[in-house]
This record gives structure tokens, C-alpha cells and sequence, in this order.
């Protein structure tokens, strides 16, 4: 359980510590505009989307596999 | 109760399972937020680095434990060694190809050709048909012992060389490459890598190490079940000709 505590923190902090490094310095361009709209989050949030989807079909399918190796076994 | 006690002890057993997609999963969505260097050409595509840099990673570790096992069925003629070994480089050979296209669409808007004549690049096509061949040979032999010690001694061999293409070849000074690190070009730490990028980019190698372990005991389970009732039937030889037939 400790374990599971220290993980829980550490992810946490994976998550929070690009947040604060936020500086923007001028140079070459960038898709600052599209960022200034708001609008990339619809991004982000779609690409999440995808990704959870597979995940749990992922976990789906591990679980039928499980479930055929337990009949297999009785 | 027992209920529930299982279910937690199926969360212990499979963790790293969803510390795999909580990774990836993070580096999806701050690979787009979080902040990258300002720099000419490759400008936001600089963010591919977590996407398409990973895949590569990601199939080195595979190839890595599917070299792993190889050598092990070498030692101890465990079937099920061989299986993994052949799981394992599957889903190498599937980050290797997603690796391969997503970098040819990378070039395509960097360097200017969807596949232009870099080391690297040559290389990572030669090793992926080195492998594509390991999957070939594989399936060219019906004996399961003869097929297993072939396919891990060509395992070694397909390892070695894939080292040798992606590793050591690109990086030699007399060759000229495109790639950051290799040919005399500064690696990303020359480019500014800096730590926000990294923290990013470490999470998401580890996590798609980790699903692409996860996929490979997938293949893995259902390879053993198959093996599993094929061994069954034929001890049940003398029930009748109906169990002998789901083999033929």
C-alpha cells in the first residue's frame, strides 16, 4: 500500500511539474495563436479520448483471456 | 467481501498495467500543453519526439526481452520461452513500423521527402525486414523443437545486427545523418532538451514499454491456451475422432 502511495505522488507530480514551467521566449515560430484560442484542449481531449478507448478495450480483452484460462484449468 | 478482496489483489497484480496507460496518457496530453524550445524548421514538431522517438525506443526494449528469451529456450528447451520470444518481437515489429511511418511523415515536413537517404532511416527498414524474416522463418517450420532453436539462434543474429543498423552505423563520423546524435550531429541535449521535455519523454518510454509488454502477454496467454487444448486433444486421442479433427 505504501507503494501504491509513493506512485500516486509521484505521477502527480509528473503531472503537475510542466505547469509551472511555462515561459514562452520569442524565436521561431510557434502555434501560439492556435494555443491562444483555447481551442488545442479540443485536441487533447479527442487524442485522450482515443487512447482510453484502446486502453479499456485492452483491459477487455485481458480479462476474457483470463476467464478462458480459468475454465481452461477446471 | 471476497469480492472485493479479489478485485484489489487483481489491481496489485496488474499495476503496471495502468501505470502504462496513466504514462502514456500523460505524455499524450503534456506532450501537447506543456512548453518546448522555440527552434527554426522543426519548430511544434519538435513535440514528435514523444510520439515518434518513443515507438523506437519502445521496440529496442521488446527486441531486447525477445533476445532475452530466445537465449533462455536455448538453456532450457522451455516451449513457452519460445513463445514469449515470438510475442515480444511481434509487438517490436509493430512499434518498429509505427516508428517507421511516423518518422516518414516527420520528414516529410522537416527534411523535405517522405523518405530521403539518411543512415537511420535505411537501417531501420533493413532491421524491420530482418525481423519480418524472423516471423517468416518462424512459420516455415512445422517441428516445434527444430523450430524453436532456429528461430532463437537467428533471434541472436537479428538483434545483433539490429544494434549494429540503428546504434552504431548511423553514428559512425564518416556517414552523414539527419538525425540529432548521429553522423557528427549534435545530440537533442545540444538542442535544449530541456528538463520540461524530458520529463515528458521518459514517462512516455517507460509507459509504452509497458504496453507493449502488456500486448505481448496477451499474445502470449492466448499462444499457451491454443498449445494448452492442443496437448489435451491429443492425450484424449482415444475419445473419438471429433477431438482429433479441431487439430487437423
Amino acid at each position: 500500500m505504501k507503494a501504491f502511495k509513493i506512485l500516486f505522488i509521484f505521477l502527480l507530480m509528473l503531472f503537475v511539474t510542466p505547469l509551472m514551467a511555462t515561459e514562452i521566449p520569442l524565436g521561431a515560430e510557434m502555434a501560439d495563436a492556435f494555443r491562444a484560442d483555447g481551442k488545442i484542449y479540443v485536441v487533447v481531449a479527442v487524442i485522450a479520448i482515443v487512447f482510453i478507448g484502446l486502453a479499456v478495450w485492452l483491459f477487455r480483452l485481458d480479462r476474457k483471456i483470463s476467464r478462458l484460462e480459468k475454465n481452461h484449468k477446471s | 467481501m471476497s469480492t472485493s478482496t479479489s478485485e484489489t489483489s487483481a489491481i496489485v497484480r496488474h499495476w503496471w498495467k495502468i501505470a502504462g496507460v496513466v504514462l502514456v496518457l500523460y505524455s499524450l496530453i503534456w506532450g501537447m500543453l506543456g512548453a518546448v524550445p522555440r527552434l527554426f524548421v522543426l519548430n511544434e514538431t519538435i513535440r514528435n519526439l514523444y510520439y515518434h522517438v518513443t515507438m523506437w525506443f519502445g521496440m529496442m526494449a521488446m527486441m531486447g526481452v525477445s533476445l532475452f528469451y530466445s537465449i533462455r529456450y536455448l538453456n532450457k528447451s522451455n516451449i513457452y520461452d519460445d513463445f514469449k520470444a515470438e510475442q515480444f518481437a511481434f509487438a517490436g515489429i509493430l512499434l518498429g513500423l509505427l516508428g517507421i511511418t511516423t518518422g516518414s511523415v516527420w520528414a516529410r515536413f522537416t527534411w523535405g521527402g517522405w523518405w530521403v537517404n539518411d543512415p537511420k532511416l535505411n537501417g531501420a527498414a533493413i532491421s524491420l525486414l530482418i525481423y519480418f524474416a524472423y516471423l517468416i522463418l518462424r512459420n516455415s517450420m512445422d517441428e516445434e523443437q527444430k523450430r524453436g532453436r532456429v528461430a532463437a539462434v537467428y533471434n541472436i543474429f537479428a538483434f545483433a545486427l539490429l544494434m549494429v543498423f540503428l546504434m552504431v552505423y548511423p553514428r559512425l563520423n564518416k556517414v552523414d545523418s539527419l538525425h540529432p546524435g548521429n553522423g557528427g550531429n549534435p545530440a537533442f541535449s545540444a538542442y535544449d532538451l530541456n528538463s520540461s521535455m524530458r520529463l515528458v519523454f521518459y514517462p512516455a518510454v517507460i509507459g509504452w514499454i509497458m504496453i507493449g509488454t502488456w500486448i505481448s502477454t496477451l499474445g502470449f496467454r492466448i499462444k499457451k491456451l491454443e498449445y494448452q487444448k492442443m496437448m489435451d486433444s491429443f492425450s484424449n486421442n482415444g475419445k473419438g475422432i471429433e477431438s482429433n479433427n479441431n487439430i487437423l
